[in-house]
């Protein structure tokens, strides 16, 4: 049955804001396999392999926390390791062609990279910053639109991942005399130390390599995604679920996203994306087309009560609702650039051990309707750099006092999982087209889109 | 934790070790042995219950844990404080409130210490400083003060104590360069390092001394001209023996019984004064409060129970029974005392 989960949501094209999940890159992070040998660790410790932090995992959120603690004045003087599997992404002259895979980026992730030195370097790629996003409903006429009052602030910013990734990279070289970087190095096991000192064992975090060295860390970051091996070598329980739903991703031509192309993301089931993917490139435009201006979902009692809805908020609101805007027509797509990946929801139940901490997709993965999936790791990014600042600050043993990682969990979570939740409910509530349910979508977002108060705070919730 | 916690005040499980070591200053003559006193914090030195003429009170006597395990200490607390030793770094042992006092020993010795040497290093604000920690016992408050740079000597007569510190801290490299420890007393060192440190720590240490003038005699021979001392210990109220003695020790379990002798405890005017006859200008005194439920300590106005001292040697030094002006750097009226 096909699912039109994304065109009812149908945020792209002149909604510019087209998500897709970091999933991919870490999950083919994680994919390179290598036979290693390990050597016998050493029982002393020599300087030279002792780090004070190691992030495992170079995305967007591993460069940009590389980034960050390599900025920080209070951890001047700490060496910082970044390992990252895959080779080094370096653009001087961003590509003609679009990459499919982008993120929305809010204010305050741009506030973040703007921060670390990225945000210029972005800039002078390639970004587009949107200033509205309008929600169609594919089994009514409701439609929600969000927006600045005036339309001159951004809303947020669409970006390419490789321009992301690019700009952070370049931003870290400047910083090689703080923070390591090592490329093409994978990760083979991780020994965990116990949370008590116990006299003769190594009380660092053990990472081996597979070229068959073994570095100490007294601080382990995992940013290596949604199949995050650090989270999953902790024994750290983990919420998941798969929706059976893939993404379709594609550059398509119209005449918006700077001035000829733009970005889709179309979450549908697992059978239909395949099929997509199989598409000529004619069908496929035709595919989505008729996604966006097909009637064959609306149903008489829902538009009736629709309308009527409508004209009742008018009388109480008469100033509600902006203008109108169609959807989209696609003229045609980015040659070769069609991709599929599955999609799913997961959430770490704790984003802390002792000397270890995730952050990232590795401990919180969502579904990309609402462009938060980076967001939500740059925030992650964000606050934990505080907390180390501060910690180092106070002479604290990084990775061992469970009190100031304690307090970045605690603060994330509960920043992330009213997200997460919220964004999970949008996606069942929008997956079916059950005619109460349509309904109560239909009544909520015409209600939520007359009430420009609500709206506001949405807006700001998601910006943050 | 909580449930520990709610577990040792509902059933009473008690600690039956004390931190009694072996120590070595005179004694005065009032030295009650009948109440069982404990307190918030750990010891590491603690005199002696015998009854010993007050001829002593003057003497200053040399410590070391070899002579005194012949003649002054009881072998019985000294095994039960060496099956201690290698208790200092479980966070959720008997010292965890030790360790959360580091939250605000640490900053209030760091934030004072910059006011009066600015940053000196990125990352390190406290490098090219020299810190002699009085009583380190297991390096708890040494190991921070070594990261933030400073190079520390951390002192304790226990053996076991000092040992178990060096191993702590031989793993990580920053720390085996920054941080030494050394087992003796603070007046054989006073012999060798006069005027060696620009500040001094004696956390939760005076309320186990006798002798308090040798103490201070001993801080003033070691410290730099303008170094700091800091002091943090318990007042001498009803308050702090309901809630450092009773509460504490009784009823919560928190600390060990037998730590403290309410009649060692000292109020911050008492210790004032004292530090002032010994060319020490006070600067700040600041309550302390510790907060069992969430094993927090914060700061408080009220100094009633647990307080911190900062104390800056004068520059000059002053004759006993004389008038003098403080140290110049000091914008503070001049203060007249005499002394008989």
């Amino acid at each position: 049955m096909l699912t039109f989960a994304k065109a009812k949501l149908a945020v792209l094209g002149i909604v510019r804001r087209c998500v897709a999940l970091r999933a991919l890159n870490g999950a083919q992070a994680v994919r390179r396999g290598f036979a290693s040998t390990e050597r016998d660790e050493k029982s002393s410790t020599s300087e030279n392999e002792l780090f004070d932090i190691i992030i495992s995992g170079g995305g967007m959120v591993g460069t940009a926390m590389a980034c960050s603690l390599g900025l920080d004045p209070n951890l001047a003087g700490k060496k910082i390791l970044l390992l990252e599997a895959g080779h080094k992404k370096e653009m001087d002259k961003v590509p003609e062609t679009y990459s499919t895979r982008v993120s929305s980026i809010s204010p305050g992730s741009a506030a973040l990279l703007s921060g670390l030195g990225a945000w210029d370097h972005i800039v002078n790629m390639r970004c587009k910053p949107y200033n509205k996003i309008q929600v169609w409903d594919a089994c009514s006429d409701a439609l929600i639109t969000f927006d600045k009052e005036n339309l001159q602030d951004k809303m947020a910013y669409i970006v390419e991942n490789d321009v992301i990734v690019a700009a952070l990279t370049k931003q870290l070289q400047t910083l090689s005399d703080h923070v390591e970087v090592q490329y093409r190095t994978k990760v083979v096991k991780y020994t965990w130390p116990h949370p008590y000192h116990v006299s003769e064992s190594i009380p660092w975090v053990q990472v081996t390599l597979a070229n068959g060295k073994t570095l100490h860390t007294k601080l382990l970051i995992g940013a290596d995604g949604p199949n995050s091996m650090v989270r999953r070598e902790a024994g750290i329980p983990t919420v998941k679920w798969n929706y059976n739903q893939s993404a379709v991703v594609a550059v398509l031509h119209l005449s918006e996203l700077s001035d000829t192309e733009s970005s889709l993301v179309w979450s549908t089931s697992h059978q239909h994306a395949e099929e997509l993917l199989q598409l000529d490139e004619e069908s496929f435009v035709d595919a989505i087309n008729s996604a966006f201006w097909s009637n064959e979902n609306h149903s008489e009692l829902v538009e009736t009560a629709g309308s009527l809805f409508r004209t009742a908020l008018s009388v109480l609101m008469p100033d509600s609702g902006s203008a109108r805007q169609l959807p989209p027509s696609v003229a045609g797509i980015g040659p070769k650039s069609r991709v599929v990946f599955p999609l799913g929801m997961g959430h770490a139940t704790e984003y802390i051990r002792h000397r270890v901490a995730i952050i990232g997709d590795a401990a919180h993965r969502v579904h990309p309707l609402a462009g938060q999936g980076a967001n939500l790791g740059f925030g992650d990014v964000a606050y934990l750099t505080k907390v180390l600042s501060q910690a180092a600050f106070n002479g604290k043993d990084l990775g061992k006092s469970m009190q100031h990682l304690l307090e970045f969990e605690t603060e994330r979570q509960r920043h992330n999982l009213p997200m997460m939740a919220a964004v999970d409910l949008m996606k069942r509530l929008y997956s079916t087209n059950a005619a109460p349910l349509v309904l109560l979508r239909t009544f909520g977002l015409q209600a939520t889109n007359a009430l420009p108060p609500f709206k506001e705070q949405i807006m700001a919730y998601a910006s943050k | 934790m909580y449930s520990k916690k709610l577990a040792r005040l509902a059933f009473g499980v008690l600690a039956e070790s004390t931190f009694k070591c072996p120590l070595t200053r005179s004694v005065s003559s009032r030295v009650n042995a009948a109440r069982s006193l404990c307190s918030w914090t750990l010891c590491l030195h603690h005199r002696q219950k015998n009854q010993l003429s007050e001829g002593f009170s003057r003497r200053l006597t040399r410590l070391n844990v070899r002579t005194v395990s012949q003649t002054t200490v009881d072998p019985a607390e000294v095994r039960k404080f060496q099956a201690m030793a290698s208790k200092w770094w479980d966070l959720q042992g008997d010292f965890a409130a030790l360790h959360s006092m580091n939250d605000l020993r640490v900053p209030f010795i760091r934030d004072n210490l910059l006011n009066m040497h600015g940053i000196q290093q990125l990352g390190k604000p406290l490098a090219g400083l020299r810190i002699l920690d009085v009583g380190c016992g297991g390096g708890v408050l040494s190991e921070p003060l070594g990261r933030l740079g400073t190079d520390v000597l951390g002192i304790d007569p226990v053996e076991d104590s000092v040992r178990t510190a060096e191993l702590h801290s031989s793993y990580d490299p920053d720390l085996r360069e920054r941080v030494r420890y050394q087992a003796c007393t603070l007046e054989e060192l006073a012999e060798e390092e006069a005027e060696g440190f620009h500040a001094v720590v004696a956390s939760e240490v005076v309320e186990h001394l006798a002798d308090l003038d040798a103490f201070a005699s001993c801080c003033q021979q070691v410290l730099k001209p303008g170094g700091s001392l800091f002091i943090t210990t318990i007042n001498k109220t009803n308050l702090s023996y309901v809630f450092g003695i009773v509460a504490a020790e009784q009823l919560l379990r928190i600390v060990p019984s037998g730590t403290h002798d309410w009649e060692k405890f000292i109020s911050p005017e008492d210790l004032e004064r004292l530090l002032e006859s010994f060319g020490f200008y006070v600067e700040a005194i600041r309550g302390m409060m510790y907060n069992p439920l969430t094993g927090a300590w914060s700061w408080q106005q009220n100094t009633a129970i647990n307080y911190a001292l900062h104390a800056i040697k004068c520059k000059e030094e002053p004759q006993p029974g004389q008038v003098w002006a403080e140290s110049e750097n000091l914008d503070k009226p001049g203060r007249a005392t005499n002394y008989s």
